[in-house]
């Protein structure tokens, strides 16, 4: 019988069988890898905003609490974006002929609101409460990251299951005392395993990971 | 005397391969169906009707994935019906192969060799005629991946206390280990095949498949220890599987399912349908193509008493859920059999019993033993009882329990049957280019009985 195959075949063989599995290893962390990207996830990524708003100026030069603004967060399970007259509240007496803050004025005057786009906005199928977070002693920075840093805002995490269980999972590693809820750059003055446990007992903190309490 | 005697024991037992064959006619027999013999129109026939079926289950799935699990009947109180009812049935199918394949062969069973490759071929398609349908009924396949363990973006886990996780292991295990097992015996006859054919691309083709086997001692013994290693990695799983799929039902409180005796007898169950699935191919397949010399009587009658076995386990399976029923003093349960005997359902459970429990009783009777037409009959019979089991115990468990305002009636709708009939015509099809491309008896094994039988003579 005449030679069916090069001698080459049995090195070619070996390759691709051995390949195979490198091939497939690496297919699947690739996977894993981009879906938890930025490229997916929106992370750190900026959202574009009809007014170039500016978190740090606001925030941290001026200190602004965030409830001036976000002003159901305490009662609601949104925190509320503000009106137009919020703004106007301070930018009908000072910028009042800045070119950027143009478009709030003009919203002023047609008394169409300004279409802010929603920097963190979970799926439809989450229910999520902020009220219950911040009476637990859960900070806004815990989720939404040093906005108070933010010059034009970003999405601080993931937002993907994996980054909610994390905290409903081990609650004592991320709570805070109440009075500190809405202040920035707080951390625990003798680490955080030194009050986790008995905050989470003092606020009686039960963050269930039951599906169907955040899939109601 | 001794003489005689040995004699008389031969003409007892008839032997597994028709005197006369020498290696070289075995492998022109077998070889030819697949190289050189014209194929036959019955084959055509064969395909072209599975192949319709095929092309049904397409539809139907098709329809399936843009409208939505709705087109079944399945709703409350009976959210698990056609597609459970299939794929019990289906998997349990797979079982014959598999207990041919491995026990048979540690039990040093001769007998085995002429219908180990084609029953482990049916094992696989069964399989995967199977597994269809649980992928299907989660209602988004496309998300099917989410059955597997992996390190997901939801910081999830599969519920690992589930029996239904407990499945796609069992069932995926069952499937690789048996496509290994398959595979590996069919590597010496792919070499077969490739130093027969005169055809260059089946000669390449089959060439890649039989991975460079030159039939050389250390091929041959470490084919040996390889497959040995398979079959004892097999053995295990002829019992785990099905006591798995019995978990389904077993692990939770509904009468008529919450029963200890559910992993016996369901194992039971799967090798007594898988036995009448092996004769119901077996049959016409040895008489289209001629293998009466290797499929013979002695065969079609062993298997026959494997199925009359198994039958007897699941008719004492029926008769202890009675019992238990009636024992147990639990009014639920006791409803749950006089709903079986007396319900809507009736005529289905008479229907299982006669299929299940009567027909396979004739198997005592010689004649009907040496009678290939009457086995076709019995193993069609137990076909249709082993489905019609599966259904009532889905369909009557769940469709009365324990609170009357909840009950329900549940019939399949026309998608339902549509998306059983199709996974046949997936079967078949997958079955009949199996018969046309791949040796449907293994050639090499074959070979050895001849072997064996010229050693008796000595």
């Amino acid at each position: 019988m005449s030679q069916l195959f090069h001698p080459s075949t049995n090195v070619i063989s070996k390759v691709t069988i051995f390949g195979a599995v490198l091939f497939i290893g690496g297919a699947a962390w690739v996977l894993l890898a981009l879906e938890r990207s930025s490229y997916v996830t929106q992370a750190k990524v900026v959202r574009e905003q009809p007014v170039p708003f500016s978190h740090r100026h606001h925030v941290s030069d001026l200190g602004i609490d965030c409830r001036y603004c976000h002003t159901f967060v305490e009662e609601s399970n949104f925190a509320g974006i503000p009106p137009t007259k919020t703004c106007m509240t301070c930018h009908s007496q000072i910028h009042t002929t800045a070119a950027m803050l143009e478009p709030v004025r003009e919203s002023w005057r047609s008394g169409e609101s300004l279409e802010w786009l929603r920097v963190h906005d979970l799926p439809d199928f989450v229910y999520f409460d902020h009220s219950i977070h911040v009476k637990k002693g859960v900070g806004c920075e815990t989720c939404h990251g040093p906005v108070g840093e933010m010059a034009l805002t970003w999405r601080e995490y993931s937002l993907n299951m994996e980054w909610c269980i994390e905290c409903h999972r081990a609650p004592e590693k991320f709570v805070r005392p109440r009075e500190f809820v809405f202040q920035a750059g707080w951390h625990a003055p003798a680490g955080q395993a030194a009050i986790g446990d008995s905050l989470v007992a003092a606020y009686d903190i039960n963050s269930s990971t039951n599906c169907s309490i955040c899939h109601r | 005397m001794a003489d005689t005697s040995v004699k008389k024991r031969g003409a007892a037992k008839a032997p597994f391969i028709e005197p006369g064959h020498t290696f070289g006619s075995i492998t022109d027999k077998i070889s030819s169906i697949v190289l050189t013999r014209k194929t036959p129109i019955f084959w055509f026939v064969g395909f072209g009707i599975s192949f319709m079926l095929l092309s049904l289950l397409m539809v139907a799935v098709a329809y399936l994935v843009f409208e939505g699990i709705g087109i079944w009947g399945v709703n409350m109180p009976v959210a698990w019906g056609f597609a459970i009812i299939n794929f019990v049935w289906w998997i349990g199918i797979g079982h014959a192969g598999t207990l041919i394949s491995a026990i048979l062969l540690l039990l040093r069973q001769d007998w085995r060799t002429s219908i180990n490759r084609f029953a482990e071929a049916m094992t696989l398609f069964a399989v995967a005629a199977a597994g269809l349908f649980p992928l299907l009924h989660t209602g988004r396949p496309w998300l099917d991946y989410w059955l597997m363990p992996y390190p997901n973006t939801m910081g999830l886990w599969p519920n690992f206390r589930s029996p239904l996780v407990w499945d796609v292991f069992a069932v995926s295990t069952y499937a690789t280990v048996s496509f290994l097992f398959w595979y590996t015996g069919l590597v010496p006859d792919f070499a077969t095949l490739r130093d027969r054919t005169v055809n260059r691309w089946s000669k390449r083709v089959y060439g890649i498949l039989s991975m460079g086997w030159r039939g050389s001692a250390v091929h041959w013994h470490r084919y040996e220890t390889a497959y040995l290693l398979l079959a004892g990695l097999a053995t295990p799983l002829v019992v785990s599987v099905h006591t798995v799929v019995s978990f389904d039902f077993a692990m939770s409180i509904v009468p008529g399912w919450h029963a200890t005796i559910f992993p016996p007898y369901f194992v039971a169950g799967a090798i007594y349908a898988g036995f009448a699935m092996v004769l119901t191919l077996a049959i016409p397949l040895r008489k289209f193509y001629g293998l009466e010399d290797f499929i013979t009587m002695r065969h079609l009658q062993n298997m026959a008493k494997i199925m009359l076995a198994t039958g007897l386990i699941v008719g004492y399976g029926y008769m202890m859920e009675a019992f238990t029923a009636w024992y147990s003093a639990a009014e639920y349960e006791e409803f749950m059999i006089l709903n079986r005997f007396t319900g809507p359902y009736k005529y289905a459970f008479w229907s299982l019993l006669a299929c299940n429990v009567i027909a396979p009783q004739f198997v005592w009777w010689s004649k009907a033993r040496n009678s290939v037409v009457a086995l076709f009959v019995i193993a069609m019979f137990v076909n249709v009882g082993m489905w019609l089991e599966r259904f009532i115990i889905v369909v009557t468990s769940l469709h009365r329990d324990f609170l009357p305002s909840s009950w329900g009636m549940y019939s399949g709708t026309f998608w339902d049957w549509a998306t059983y009939a199709g996974s046949i015509g997936l079967f078949l099809t997958l079955l009949f280019v199996f018969i046309r491309l791949i040796p449907s008896v293994s050639i090499f094994e074959m070979r050895t009985l001849v072997a064996e039988e010229k050693g008796k003579k000595h």
